[in-house]
């Protein structure tokens, strides 16, 4: 009886070490940031709803065995159409909200089938196509706003256009749009000295989307996107269209980090028009790998444990560092560093694990 | 009736099948910004003065991406590594007071032990990851980066001229180096033209490494090593030991990341730390794609071709854009949208279609 309990509680360390790990390493940080826990729950609450549709928005792909989708800035892009257009016709509230996600849907359409076309031009290689794909989309997206805002694109609003009258300013306040939804049905927790706003609406709308991706699983698409995760060559004798499935699920992806980037500037209040999307698969694939995801595996409560964590290590780090090193900023680059070794370290483990598989398969072929 | 355009067409097609489109392409696009500025009365002189300052800085950056292709690990975006180790080298080099021409060469001998030891552990890691090297190899450049942040404000450096005035410690963010070696090789070899230094000490310098290249490649060494890039299978059945000849290949470039890095602070005259390398690696990839290289082949004479079609079209677009589009951001928006378009393409084209 004894022993079986044992067994359990060494299967359970073996099987979430990551996040244990990474619960560990945030609560050290917290100790020796000696932050009020008032004031972390309240911080880690808004960062919660702000960023997770937008870690949701990866697990598709992962399905669909095409990786971390580091293309899925491209998705935030498209939302960010959304907002700026709602901006300009200054429309703000829910249906503000509501008219920027409709406005960006056909944009996160059109950007996922591009996406998916090129990724089907470079299997095998798709999260570092889609780190270079992010980038280069990035360069057109600065340009459309630079030099055709104002130009081709008829946007006087002299509220985000630059004075020249072509190109937008580098930062926007959505004041129009902040905590529309976070407060939309108010609830007010005391917490200490604090008041703990509860997101109820995100909450509840982060809850349809992960009833959306737990039915997706079970739908025939679903089932495709799995048949394909586990081998392309299979799936597509069994009569898959490969192709335009792994298209699918690179759309699917574009929609949601696009909702997901309109919710984060929902909560933020603010848009850094050239930078705010540039660093959200950065943080999205972190948080979704240190919840205890893989390359090739990852669930919705990846998705929740892992923002949960990452943002901790977020929030705690930069004091942490101070009252540990003196400096704050040895905190922040420590967290970038978790951010990206994190992600480093899942795609050497996938990588080897791949090469051994295949480097066994050559000296089987050679001795045989 | 044959079609007047026919020879036009043939001609195109065997441009671009021997130069491949990226290279054709860049260059029509740089020959049109050279009309432009002519019609726009820029000064071309200073042009081509700042497109030979900026191969001599970039150039052995990009030739650090030739022993990555010709030992099969593709493209190295991890040559970051090399470039943190160069940067490091740097640091110590200003430390103990190296100036001048002899001040560079000695840094650069610093350079090399460190980067050895760095390059064979990288070399051994991406032995593991077989398939996967451009994926693993950028994100463990970009860990490497942000991990030596860290190090930057911790590392005991002392030298007044490096570290934070305020505060006593910590290296800076941007180190000056013209008063120690940096454009030493120029201000020690410069050919006047048009009334302007043309930097000829550190293009020489570029130009020796180059060859020493070209010797390496046609050497048994260096035929062995792109026989073990070039089909590993193969190689492997006459006995070469493939993983020994990756290895090799991921030290040189590392080292040849180490010697880039210093090349291009020599030019520049300031040391980046920080987040200054992190996106460092995608100019050289891009550059050596540009000239014609692809994951698999690559010569010198991608490595020079390709760095002056890049920068001399970074260089041009400048100041004839903002004639045009008053915006001094334009030039940074072509620049990323061009090299990243070419990897996209280098990317899309490898196969891997199965």
């Amino acid at each position: 009886m004894i022993n079986a309990k044992k067994f359990n509680l060494l299967e359970f360390l073996k099987k979430n070490s990551v996040p244990l790990l990474f619960l560990a390493l945030g609560m050290l940080g917290w100790v020796a940031s000696g932050q009020p826990i008032p004031m972390v729950i309240k911080e880690l609450v808004d960062r919660l709803s702000r960023n997770l549709i937008l870690v949701l928005s990866l697990i598709i792909p992962i399905t669909a065995g095409m990786g971390l989708n580091f293309a899925m800035v491209i998705g935030a892009m498209a939302g960010q159409f959304g907002l700026i257009f709602i901006k300009a016709i200054g429309l703000g509230g829910v249906s503000g909200v509501a008219l920027a996600a409709a406005f960006s849907i056909p944009f996160a359409i059109l950007f996922g089938i591009g996406t998916g076309a090129i990724m089907n031009r470079a299997k095998g290689k798709e999260m570092i196509t889609g780190l270079i794909l992010g980038f280069f989309a990035n360069g057109l997206y600065q340009m459309v706003l630079l030099a055709g805002i104002g130009t081709v694109i008829p946007l006087k609003n002299p509220e985000i256009v630059l004075k020249a009258g072509v190109g937008l300013k580098n930062s926007m306040d959505f004041s129009l749009i902040n905590y529309v939804l976070d407060r939309l049905i108010p609830i007010k927790v005391q917490l200490g000295y604090l008041v703990l706003w509860i997101p109820l609406v995100p909450i509840i709308l982060v809850g349809l989307l992960c009833w959306f991706i737990v039915f997706l699983q079970k739908t025939k698409l679903g089932q495709n996107f799995r048949a394909i995760g586990q081998d392309k060559h299979i799936a597509e004798v069994a009569g898959i269209n490969v192709d335009r499935t792994r298209t699918i699920a690179m759309v699917l992806s574009t929609i949601l980090a696009s909702f997901g980037q309109i919710m984060f500037i929902q909560n933020i209040g603010k848009l850094q028009t050239y930078f705010s999307h540039e660093q959200v698969g950065l943080f999205s694939a972190a948080a979704l790998l240190i919840g205890g995801a893989t390359i090739t595996k990852a669930t919705i409560g990846n998705a929740i444990t892992g923002t949960l964590l990452f943002h901790l290590l977020f929030i705690v780090s930069p004091l942490a560092g101070k009252n540990l090193f003196g400096d704050a900023q040895i905190g922040e680059y420590f967290r970038s560093f978790i951010a990206y070794g994190v992600i480093a370290v899942a795609i050497v483990l996938y990588a080897m694990k791949k090469s051994r598989a295949k480097s066994q398969q050559d000296s089987d072929d050679m001795a045989s | 009736m044959k079609n007047p355009l026919a020879p036009i067409g043939s001609l195109w097609r065997g441009t671009t099948e021997r130069f491949g489109y990226p290279k054709v392409f860049i260059t029509l696009f740089l020959v049109l910004l050279c009309v432009l500025a002519v019609i726009q009365g820029q000064s071309m002189p200073g042009f081509l003065k700042d497109t030979l300052t900026r191969l001599s800085m970039i150039g052995v950056l990009t030739l650090a991406m030739v022993p990555g292709i010709v030992s099969g690990i593709g493209l190295n975006f991890g040559v970051s590594i090399g470039i943190l180790t160069g940067l490091l080298a740097g640091c110590i080099g200003v430390e103990l007071g190296f100036t001048g021409v002899g001040g560079f060469f000695l840094t650069n001998l610093v350079a090399i032990p460190i980067s050895t030891i760095v390059g064979l552990g990288y070399g051994w890691l991406l032995n593991r990851v077989k398939g996967d090297e451009m994926t693993v190899s950028t994100y463990v450049g970009f860990s490497m980066v942000s991990l030596m942040c860290i190090f930057w404000l911790i590392l005991p450096f002392k030298s007044p001229i490096m570290i934070w005035a305020i505060g006593g410690k910590g290296l800076r963010n941007t180190i000056a180096i013209k008063d120690t070696f940096g454009q030493a090789l120029d201000n020690f070899l410069h050919i006047d033209m048009f009334g302007l230094q043309m930097p000829l000490g550190s293009l020489i310098w570029l130009a020796i490494l180059c060859f020493l290249m070209w010797v390496f490649l046609r050497s048994k060494a260096g035929v062995t090593m792109s026989a073990a890039g070039d089909n590993p299978r193969f190689a492997r059945a006459i006995g070469i030991n493939v993983n020994k000849q990756r290895l090799l290949g991921t030290t040189l470039s590392t080292v040849l990341g180490a010697i880039g890095i210093l090349a291009y602070a020599h030019g520049f005259g300031f040391f980046q730390l920080y987040v200054g390398p992190l996106n460092m690696p995608f100019i050289p990839v891009a550059a050596v794609l540009i000239g014609g290289a692809t994951m698999r082949r690559v010569t010198i004479s991608h490595v020079i071709s390709g760095t002056i079609l890049m920068q001399a079209l970074l260089i041009i677009a400048l100041p004839v854009i903002s004639k045009i589009v008053p915006d001094g951001a334009f030039s940074e928006v072509i620049r990323i949208i061009v090299s990243n378009g070419v990897i996209l393409y280098a990317l899309t084209r490898s196969g891997g279609g199965k």
